[in-house]
C-alpha cells in the first residue's frame, strides 16, 4: 500500500562553494502529503526544488547523489526537465499568476504543451477550477484580469493551475504563509482533497498546518534530514531531543 | 545655546532649499522664454499649405512638406533597422548570457555608446556604410556608384547605430523588472526557455520596449549632425519615393536609394546658409515649431506609455 514515489539517496547541494544540503536520503510516499518543517534557511525549499530541478535555473548550483522518481534518475544527463516538469506541478509562497485573466492563467500550461482546441481548454478550466474548490466564485468572471482575485482565491487559482498540466506530484511551498487564517484553512482543505490523487510535498513554517494536514514529516536542520518519520510520531513521540525542541517552539 | 544651533542650520537649510528652488525656476524661465519665442515667432506661419507644400524661390517661401516627409522616412527606416537588433540584443544579454567580465564590458560598452556625440556617428557613418560597405558593394556588384552615395539607407542605418543604446537600455530595464516569481511559475508548468520569454517576460515588457522605441525615434528625428554627410540635401524638387510596381498595381514607396530634406537639417541650413535671412526667418521658425512639436507629441506618447506600465507593475 505504502510504495514510494520519489526515492533520495545521499543528496548533497552546493551554491558555489558553500553546501546547502547534506547527504539527505529520503523516501516520498505515493498519494500521501509530506511536510517539510524546519527553521528558515535550513534548506527544506531549496530541497523542494531538488525535485522538479528548480536549481538549474541558478548558476553555480552542483548536486551530487540521486533522485528517482518512479525509479527513473532525473538527474540524469540526457533527461527533458522540461517534460519532467509538466509531470510536477508547484505552488509558489507568494501567488504568482500572470498579469492575465484568470482563464489564460489556467490554460497557460495547457497551451505551451500545445493545446489549441478551445473546447478541451475550456473543459480543462472548468475541471481544475472544480478541483480547486473556485468554480463556484470564478466561473462567471473567467475572463476578468486574474489579480483582481484576492489573495487566498489567487493561491488556490495557482493551485488550479499547476493542476491543469496533470502532474503527479505537487510541490507547495509554504502555500499559505501570506494568508489569513480563514484562506488558509480552504487551501489545507483543498491539500487534503487532492490527496486523492496526487502526491504532494509541502514546505511550511507553521507546525500546526504541519500537524494537521500532512502525513509524514520531516525535520530539517542547517542543510541536514534530522528525522523523518510518520506525522502523529513526530509530533507526539520524537526520537530526537532537537527535533522535540523544534516542535515545542524552543528554538527556531 | 542648542537652540540657537538649530536656528542657525535652519537658516542655511532655509537658504539652500531656496536657491535651488530659485535656479529651478530659472531654468523653467529660460525653457518657457525659447518655447514662448518659438511659438509667437512660428505660430503664424503654420498653414495647412507650409505643412504641405514644397519651399519656392529659392527658400524664401512656400512650405515644408518635403523635409517633413523626409524625416519620417529616414526615421521610419532607422527603426525598421534598429528596433529588432536592439531588442533581440537586450533579450540575449538578460536572458541568455551569464554575467561574465565580458558581458560586462558589453553592457558598460553599450551605455558608453549612449554618450558619443553625434557627429562622430557622422563621420562613422560616411566611412563604414558608405565608403566602404556601399563602395564594396559597387565594387562586388559592379553596379557603379549605387551603393556608394549618400542615401536614405545609409542615414538610416547611421541614426539606427545612434539609437541602439536607447533601445538596448530601455528594453533591459523591461526586461529586468518582470518578476523572478512569473518566470519560476512559468518554469514550473513545465515552459521551456523561450516559452516563457515569449508568453510571460515579452508581453509585461512590451511598455518598456515600446517606451524606449518611442523616445529612440525623438532622438533619431531631432539629429542634424549624423545626416549631415550621409545624404541630407539642401532642396530636392521631387520627393525620394519610387512607384514599386506589381502588375499593374503600383505603390508609392520610400526609395532607400535617393538623398532627402530633414526637418533638422533644413532648419540648420536655413540659419547659415540662407541667401535671404530675413525673409526666411519666418519658415525658420514654422519649422522649428513643426519639429518641436513633433518630438513633444513623441515623448508624451512615451510617457503615457511607461505611467501605464508602472501602473500594471504596481499591481504586482
Amino acid at each position: 500500500m505504502k510504495e514510494s514515489k520519489i526515492s533520495i539517496r545521499n543528496l548533497n547541494l552546493f551554491y558555489s562553494e558553500k553546501q546547502a544540503l547534506s547527504d539527505i536520503s529520503i523516501d516520498i510516499y505515493t498519494k500521501r502529503i509530506t511536510a517539510f518543517i524546519g527553521p528558515s534557511g535550513c534548506g527544506k525549499s531549496t530541497f523542494l526544488r531538488v525535485i522538479n530541478r528548480m536549481n538549474d535555473l541558478i548558476d553555480n548550483v552542483k548536486i551530487t547523489g540521486d533522485v528517482l522518481i518512479d525509479g527513473i534518475n532525473i538527474y540524469e544527463k540526457n533527461l527533458d526537465v522540461v517534460n519532467l516538469r509538466k509531470r510536477i506541478g508547484m505552488v509558489f509562497q507568494k501567488a504568482n499568476l500572470f498579469p492575465k485573466s484568470i482563464y489564460d492563467n489556467l490554460v497557460f500550461g495547457p497551451r505551451i504543451n500545445g493545446i489549441k482546441d478551445r473546447k478541451v481548454l475550456d473543459e480543462i478550466a472548468e475541471k481544475t477550477l472544480n478541483q480547486a474548490a473556485l468554480w463556484d466564485e470564478v466561473k462567471d468572471r473567467l475572463h476578468e484580469p486574474a489579480l483582481s482575485l484576492s489573495g487566498g482565491q489567487q493561491q488556490r487559482l495557482c493551485i488550479a493551475r499547476a493542476l491543469a498540466v496533470e502532474p503527479q506530484i505537487i510541490l507547495m511551498d509554504e502555500p499559505a504563509s501570506a494568508l489569513d487564517p480563514l484562506s488558509t484553512s480552504k487551501i489545507e482543505d483543498l491539500i487534503f482533497e487532492l490527496k486523492k490523487n496526487y502526491t504532494i510535498v509541502i514546505v511550511t513554517h507553521n507546525m500546526q498546518q504541519a500537524a494537521r494536514v500532512s502525513d509524514f514529516t520531516a525535520f530539517f536542520y542547517l542543510g541536514k534530514l534530522i528525522e523523518y518519520d510518520k506525522t502523529t510520531n513526530i509530533f507526539t513521540n520524537p526520537s530526537l531531543k532537537q527535533t522535540e525542541d523544534y516542535i515545542t517552539g524552543r528554538f527556531g | 545655546m542648542s537652540e540657537l544651533q538649530l536656528k542657525k542650520k535652519d537658516i542655511t537649510g532655509f537658504i539652500f532649499i531656496n536657491l535651488t528652488r530659485l535656479l529651478f525656476l530659472f531654468l523653467l524661465a529660460v525653457l518657457a522664454l525659447v518655447l514662448a519665442k518659438i511659438i509667437i515667432e512660428g505660430i503664424g506661419i503654420i498653414s495647412p499649405e507650409f505643412i504641405f507644400s514644397s519651399p519656392k524661390n529659392n527658400m524664401t517661401e512656400g512650405g515644408i512638406f518635403p523635409a517633413i516627409f523626409g524625416t519620417v522616412a529616414v526615421t521610419f527606416i532607422m527603426i525598421l533597422l534598429s528596433l529588432p537588433l536592439g531588442v533581440s540584443s537586450a533579450i540575449y544579454l538578460n536572458e541568455y548570457a551569464k554575467d561574465t567580465f565580458f558581458t560586462r564590458i558589453i553592457r558598460t560598452a553599450v551605455n558608453n555608446l549612449a554618450g558619443v556625440p553625434s557627429i562622430v556617428f557622422g563621420l562613422f557613418g560616411l566611412g563604414f556604410f558608405i565608403l566602404f560597405l556601399g563602395r564594396k558593394m559597387d565594387e562586388v556588384l559592379q553596379t557603379g556608384l549605387l551603393f556608394g552615395q549618400p542615401a536614405i539607407i545609409w542615414a538610416s542605418a547611421t541614426l539606427a547605430v545612434l539609437v541602439l543604446p536607447i533601445i538596448i537600455v530601455s528594453t533591459l530595464e523591461a526586461l529586468n523588472s518582470v518578476p523572478k516569481s512569473h518566470r519560476d511559475a512559468s518554469y514550473g508548468l513545465g515552459a521551456t526557455k523561450w516559452q516563457t520569454i515569449k508568453n510571460v517576460v515579452l508581453p509585461q515588457a512590451r511598455p518598456g520596449i515600446l517606451t524606449g522605441t518611442i523616445l529612440a525615434i525623438s532622438r533619431g528625428a531631432g539629429e542634424t549632425a549624423p545626416v549631415l554627410f550621409l545624404g541630407a540635401a539642401f532642396f530636392l524638387p521631387n520627393l525620394p519615393v519610387v512607384d514599386l510596381c506589381i502588375g499593374n498595381y503600383c505603390i508609392p514607396m520610400i526609395n532607400p536609394g535617393e538623398q532627402f530634406m530633414y526637418l533638422a537639417y533644413h532648419i540648420f541650413i536655413l540659419a547659415t546658409q540662407s541667401s535671404n535671412p530675413t525673409k526666411t526667418l519666418p519658415i525658420q521658425y514654422g519649422s522649428t515649431l513643426v519639429l518641436i512639436t513633433l518630438t513633444f507629441l513623441l515623448n508624451i506618447t512615451a510617457i503615457i506609455f511607461r505611467y501605464r506600465f508602472r501602473k500594471i507593475l504596481g499591481r504586482l
